[in-house]
């Protein structure tokens, strides 16, 4: 556990060193703020709170947003260290490479929660400033995203480690994250789009379509915080789908969760194997 | 581990990369303490050698062990105990010198004044807070040493160390190595620069496209090579003297400097000559250099293997 603690707490340290850590916070605040600002004129004649609609807006843009940041922090872990010839040195200490992977992972997650936090965090908190009325379920709606979108972030930062472990070069490595982006944040929703309209309810159950749903981590995190919560499903527009699913919340977190674990536990499992 | 047993201990290791032989049927030990020297031109299998012993891969044919356990099965306190400066050593180029030896320490169980003491012991107190990145590349490599220090080493692997050092530094490595071959630490180190290892290492093992050559101490090695001492005799007087015979090779440098080639067996004979002769004003002998020895071993390698 020690090794694990100190590769993640040099990550961190790198992090901070290279600007990843304020350069993400920043992003995220910026446009968090803005959201929040932005979106609470017209939330105001609707009547719907202020906080809701930034959870809407938020976890909109956390779809976008937060699987790039950890997807560009983290397609670098293995082979950016294997290209600049500083994995091999690190690999001659009393250091598993189980412990390697895990504390990378540890570390950028920690960054990502960080960013995230303080970011989204921000906005709630000028919106509470700011004498806007907001309630408890608003509160929990807003922890529960800010909650998820952290283990998004995390699911990401596997993806790209199992990424940097597959690949020999930091280019293919940038290919492959990028590829994986478009695949999971746009393309996935779209072709499903495409089949639900093309089948037209024929062959396709309702329990195949949220498998197809559990079956990609932008979609499980966006059940989660869209139609998740009474309040926040109405005001986002998935009222039809969110009641019509079977996915209770619990599973769409154990969804998120397994996509983090799995390729975790693949990268892990081929970085042992790996002759370098 | 007692005592006696070989710190680092190669049985018939080979390894090979798809088709190419980085390294062949290898078999050495080196005991306790002991100075050592892997020779060898670019692509000769030692710092294939040097990742074995770390377990970074493992040997296709046969067996080594290092401090005692197979260095593949991951170890850690095994690894403790070993240093290692890969050639070309690099580090995060964002953190400070100190930060990263810091951070190695801390992977050794060590605390962080060790670290600290080293970066003295190698020069680069003043330059600890400055980043990696900023660094020359001798300031690169005594880093990259202190690292390797770390932790009392039992064995240290050391793969080019002296290149990118000047020379103040380069002494001071080689000083540093002396203590703790003196303290028990087995040194291999390996090198292109052969003049400089002269009288800093005791033994050497000369590498040739992944196959051991020549494995024995200079003297054994000087010995086996047979390699003719050359002399150069200052004269008074035209031509060449007659008790220098064809089989000493003379050759003119100058008008009075006169080369000779001479084989180890005739040398005492030689000089009996040479301090009767009166004509002899000067003379100065050289043995063989290790470039020299190196590159015989390499020429004689399809003969005698061993």
């Amino acid at each position: 556990m020690k090794g694990v603690l100190l590769m993640a707490d040099k990550e961190i340290r790198e992090g901070i060193r290279n600007r990843w850590v304020v350069a993400a916070t920043l992003l995220l605040a910026a446009l968090a703020l803005t959201l929040a600002f932005l979106g609470a004129a017209p939330a105001g004649r609707v009547g719907a709170g202020a906080l809701e609609v930034v959870v809407v807006s938020l976890s909109s843009l956390s779809i976008f947003l937060l699987p790039l940041i950890a997807l560009l922090l983290s397609h670098d872990a293995i082979v950016g260290e294997a290209e600049r010839g500083t994995l091999l040195l690190l690999l001659s200490y009393p250091l598993s490479r189980w412990q390697v992977v895990l504390g990378k992972f540890v570390g950028h997650v920690v960054i990502l929660g960080f960013a995230t936090l303080l970011g989204y965090g921000a906005a709630a908190l000028a919106l509470a400033l700011s004498g806007q009325p907001i309630g408890s379920s608003a509160w929990q709606a807003f922890g529960a995203m800010l909650g998820s979108s952290v283990l998004l972030g995390a699911v990401f930062v596997a993806l790209g480690i199992l990424v940097s472990t597959l690949v020999r070069d930091r280019g293919a490595a940038a290919g492959i994250a990028v590829g994986l982006w478009l695949l999971l944040v746009l393309l996935w929703d779209m072709a499903l789009l495409g089949v639900l309209v093309a089948d037209a309810g024929q062959h396709l159950t309702s329990g195949a379509v949220d498998a197809l749903l559990l079956l990609n981590p932008a979609d499980a995190y966006r059940l989660f915080n869209l139609a998740g919560l009474a309040d926040v499903r109405l005001l986002s527009g998935m009222a039809a789908l969110g009641g019509g699913s079977g996915l209770a919340p619990a599973l769409l977190l154990a969804g998120l969760a397994a996509w983090a674990l799995l390729p975790l536990a693949a990268a892990t499992a081929l970085f042992a194997r790996r002759e370098l | 581990m007692k005592a006696d047993l070989p710190v680092l201990d190669l049985e018939g290791v080979s390894r090979r990369y798809g088709a190419v032989e980085a390294v062949r049927d290898v078999s050495f030990a080196l005991p306790q303490g002991a100075r050592v020297a892997l020779v060898g031109h670019n692509g000769a299998g030692k710092t294939t050698l040097m990742k074995l012993m770390l377990g970074l891969i493992r040997p296709s044919a046969g067996r080594l062990r290092v401090l005692g356990e197979d260095p593949a099965a991951g170890a850690a306190a095994a690894r403790r105990r070993l240093g290692w400066l890969p050639e070309n050593v690099t580090f995060n180029p964002a953190l400070t010198g100190r930060e990263v030896l810091r951070f190695f320490a801390r992977l050794k169980d060590e605390p962080a004044s060790t670290a600290d003491a080293l970066l003295e012991r190698v020069g680069l107190a003043d330059a600890a807070r400055r980043r990696v990145g900023g660094y020359s590349k001798g300031m690169r490599q005594r880093l990259g040493i202190a690292q390797a220090m770390l932790g009392s080493p039992r064995a240290l692997l050391l793969d080019e160390p002296t290149t990118g050092l000047d020379p103040a530094v380069r002494q001071g490595l080689y000083d540093m190595l002396g203590e703790l071959a003196g303290g028990g630490t087995t040194v291999l180190l390996s090198s292109h620069a052969l003049e400089e290892l002269e009288g800093r290492v005791e033994r050497v093992i000369i590498m040739d496209r992944g196959r051991l050559v020549a494995d024995g101490t200079l003297a054994e090695l000087r010995r086996l090579a047979q390699l003719p001492v050359r002399a150069r005799l200052t004269l008074v007087g035209e031509g060449v003297p007659d008790w220098v015979g064809d089989g000493l090779a003379p050759r003119w440098l100058g008008a009075n400097l006169l080369e000779l080639s001479c084989p180890p067996e005739a040398k005492m004979e030689f000089l009996r000559h040479a301090a009767a002769d009166a004509r002899v004003t000067d003379l100065d002998l050289t043995p063989p250099t290790l470039d020299e020895l190196y590159a015989h071993f390499l020429r004689g390698r399809e003969g005698a293997v061993r």
